[in-house]
C-alpha cells in the first residue's frame, strides 16, 4: 500500500487503547463501591454496585448541577447561532468597510485566555446583576463560542452557490423571508454542525463558569471540585460524576463524525 | 467568486459586534483602568501610572520572577506538547483505514477525548495516575518505578504532557486525515507509476497537501496550550510547589486568590498582548497561504 505507513493497524490499535484505557478506568470506577476502590487493585468491580449513580440522580445538590450546566449551555448555544448567521452571511457574501479586521478581531477573541476574563467578568456581571445566573454564564461563553460560530458557519455559507440568493430575489423574496424560508433549510447541517459545537465548548469550559457562579446556578464541574475535597474523597462518587459528564458528547459524537475536524479548525478544512 | 461590496451588511454583523464588544471590550476596558492603580482595599485606588508593568517586566522582583517563571514554563510545556503531538497526529493520520465501518468507528474514538469536559479530563487522569487506586500509578509503581505526581516533580509535568498528549493527540490527527482525504487518487497512480518510494509520496504529495491544516493544527494548539488552566489545575493544582504553573494558574492566583487587583491586570494585558501578536502571524500565514493554494494545484 502506497497509502499508508508499515504496521499501521499495531500502532493505530496501540493508540486507540492509549485513549480508551483512562476511559474505561473511570467508568471502572464508577462502578465500584469505596471500600473496594482503597482496599484492592481490581481491573474490573469485582462487586458492580449503581449506588454512586443513585446518590447523583437522588441528592439535589448533585442533579441541580447537571441542569444548572444545561441551561447556560443551552442559552448560549441559541444566543450565539442567533447572532452568527447574518454575521456569516454577510462575511460570505459582501466585503464592506473593516471586514478582513472584523474577521481576524473575532478570533483574536476565540483565542483570548479565560484567565483575564475571569475577574472583569466577575465585576461585570455583579455590576448588572447577573452574577450567579445561567444567563452571566452564556453571555460570558459567548466570547469564545460566536467567534467559533460565525467561522465554523462562514464556511457552509460559502458552499450554497450565489446564484441562489439571486434567484430568489428576482422572486420577489424579501431578505428576511428568503433568510428564514430559503437559505437556513440550505446549511441546515452547517448550523447543527455550529451548534454541536457552541454546545461542546461551552459544556468542557470550568473556569468562567465556575468564576460567575455561587450557589443557585453552580455548574456540574465546579459541583464537581468542590463537594468532593469537602466530603473527603469520594472516588466511586467522583468518576460517577465524570462518566455523566461525558454522556452527552458520547451521544451526539456519531452523528458529526464527519464534521469534526471542521469543527475543531474554525470551519477552515 | 467575487464579492461585492455592500456596506449594509455592517447591519448584519451590528449584533456579533456589538455581543462580542460587550463580553470582551468593556471587560478589557476594566482590565486596563485597574492596571493602572493601586488598592488597599475599600474601594479606594491610586494612581500608578506604568508601575505596575515596570514591576511586571522587571526579573529582579517577585511579581517579575514569578511571571517570568511560568511564561517559561509555559513556553516550555507548549514546545514539547507540539513536538509530540503534530508527528504523533500525523502518523495517526497516515495509519487510518482507507474504507469501511473502521473509519467511523476510529473517527468516533478518536474524537471521544476531545468532548470530555476539561475538568474531567483532569479527573480521569488523577485518578488514572494515582499509585494506590489508578491503573498507571500503580502499574509503573509495581514495576519498580518510583512513580508519584504529587510529591515528584519530574512525574508531574510527564503527567501534565502525557494528559494533554492523550487529550489532543486526536485534534491533529483528525484535521490531518481530513487533509489526506482531499487528495485525489490520481496522485497516488501517478506516483505507483513513477516507481515512488514510500517516503517520496509521504515528502511530495502527503506532507504538501497536509500544510494548511498542519498550520491550523499547530495554531490550535500552540494557543490552547498557552492557555492551559483547568486541566493541570485539577491534577497538580500548579505543584509540587510551582512546578507546574502556568500563566493562567499564575494569573488567576494573582487576581482571584490574593485579589492584586493592579497586577494582574497588567499581566492579563501582557499575556493578552503575546496571544495577539502569534494569532495575527498565524493569521497572516493562513490568509497567505489560502491565496498562493489555487496556483499550486494547477498541476495534477
Amino acid at each position: 500500500m502506497i497509502h499508508s505507513i508499515p504496521g499501521r493497524r499495531f500502532i493505530l490499535s496501540l493508540f486507540l487503547i492509549f485513549l480508551l484505557l483512562p476511559i474505561y478506568w473511570l467508568v471502572n470506577m464508577s462502578f465500584k463501591t469505596n471500600y473496594e476502590i482503597i482496599s484492592t487493585m481490581t481491573l474490573w468491580p469485582h462487586q458492580p454496585t449503581l449506588d454512586n449513580y443513585m446518590r447523583i440522580f437522588t441528592d439535589e445538590s448533585w442533579y441541580s448541577g447537571y441542569i444548572n450546566s444545561l441551561k447556560y449551555v443551552v442559552l448560549n448555544t441559541v444566543i450565539s447561532i442567533a447572532v452568527a448567521l447574518p454575521a456569516a452571511y454577510a462575511f460570505s457574501r459582501y466585503r464592506f468597510l473593516g471586514d478582513k479586521h472584523l474577521f481576524f478581531w473575532l478570533l483574536s477573541n476565540r483565542m483570548a485566555p479565560a484567565a483575564v476574563y475571569a475577574l472583569p467578568f466577575f465585576n461585570l456581571y455583579s455590576a448588572i446583576g447577573l452574577f450567579d445566573t445561567p444567563w452571566a454564564v452564556a453571555l460570558a461563553h459567548c466570547i469564545f463560542n460566536v467567534p467559533l460560530a460565525v467561522w465554523i458557519l462562514e464556511g457552509f455559507v460559502s458552499s450554497v452557490p450565489r446564484e441562489i440568493d439571486e434567484t430568489a430575489f428576482l422572486d420577489g423574496y424579501s431578505f428576511p423571508r428568503f433568510f428564514v424560508k430559503i437559505f437556513m433549510p440550505l446549511i441546515a447541517s452547517g448550523i447543527g454542525v455550529a451548534a454541536f459545537f457552541c454546545f461542546m465548548f461551552s459544556w468542557v469550559e470550568l473556569l468562567l463558569a465556575r468564576t460567575l457562579t455561587s450557589v443557585a446556578a453552580k455548574p456540574i464541574s465546579a459541583t464537581m471540585t468542590r463537594t468532593v475535597s469537602a466530603a473527603g474523597m469520594d472516588w466511586g462518587l467522583l468518576a460517577a460524576a465524570g462518566v455523566l459528564t461525558i454522556i452527552p458528547g458520547a451521544l451526539v459524537i456519531w452523528f458529526v463524525r464527519n464534521y469534526i475536524a471542521r469543527g475543531f479548525a474554525l470551519g477552515r478544512v | 467568486m467575487e464579492k461585492t461590496i455592500n456596506q449594509k451588511a455592517w447591519f448584519l454583523v451590528l449584533p456579533v459586534f456589538l455581543l462580542v464588544a460587550f463580553s470582551a471590550v468593556l471587560p478589557l476596558m476594566t482590565v486596563v483602568n485597574y492596571s493602572m492603580q493601586d488598592t488597599f482595599g475599600n474601594n479606594q485606588f491610586f494612581w500608578n501610572g506604568v508601575g505596575w508593568f515596570k514591576e511586571l517586566l522587571d526579573p529582579s522582583t517577585d511579581l517579575g520572577s514569578r511571571f517570568f517563571a511560568s511564561l517559561w514554563r509555559n513556553l516550555f510545556f507548549s514546545a514539547a506538547i507540539l513536538a509530540i503531538e503534530v508527528p504523533l497526529g500525523i502518523v495517526i493520520a497516515l495509519s487510518m483505514p482507507r474504507q469501511g465501518w473502521q473509519v467511523a468507528a476510529c473517527l468516533v474514538i478518536l474524537a471521544l477525548p476531545l468532548l470530555i469536559p476539561w475538568n474531567v479530563v483532569g479527573t480521569i487522569w488523577q485518578i488514572f495516575g494515582r499509585p494506590d487506586i489508578g491503573l498507571l500509578g500503580y502499574a509503573l509503581n509495581s514495576l519498580g518505578i518510583n512513580y508519584n505526581y504529587v510529591s515528584n516533580d519530574f512525574d508531574a509535568w510527564a503527567t501534565v504532557i502525557v494528559m494533554d498528549v492523550w487529550h489532543w493527540t486526536s485534534l491533529v490527527a483528525l484535521l490531518c486525515y481530513a487533509g489526506l482525504k482531499s487528495i485525489p487518487e490520481a496522485y497516488y497512480q501517478a506516483a505507483q507509476i513513477d516507481g515512488a518510494s514510500r517516503w517520496a509520496v509521504f515528502a511530495a504529495i502527503q506532507l504538501p497537501k497536509m500544510n494548511r491544516v498542519l498550520l491550523i493544527a499547530v495554531l490550535l494548539r500552540f494557543m490552547d496550550s498557552f492557555m492551559i488552566y483547568t486541566e493541570p489545575f485539577v491534577v497538580t493544582g500548579g505543584g509540587p510547589g510551582n512546578s507546574t504553573t502556568f500563566i493562567s494558574i499564575e494569573l488567576v492566583k494573582i487576581a482571584l486568590g490574593q485579589f492584586d487587583l493592579g497586577k494582574a491586570a497588567a499581566m492579563s494585558l501582557v499575556y493578552n498582548l503575546i496571544i495577539l501578536i502569534v494569532c495575527w502571524v498565524f493569521y497572516t500565514v493562513m490568509t497567505n497561504a489560502g491565496v498562493e493554494r489555487p496556483m499550486k494545484e494547477k498541476k495534477p
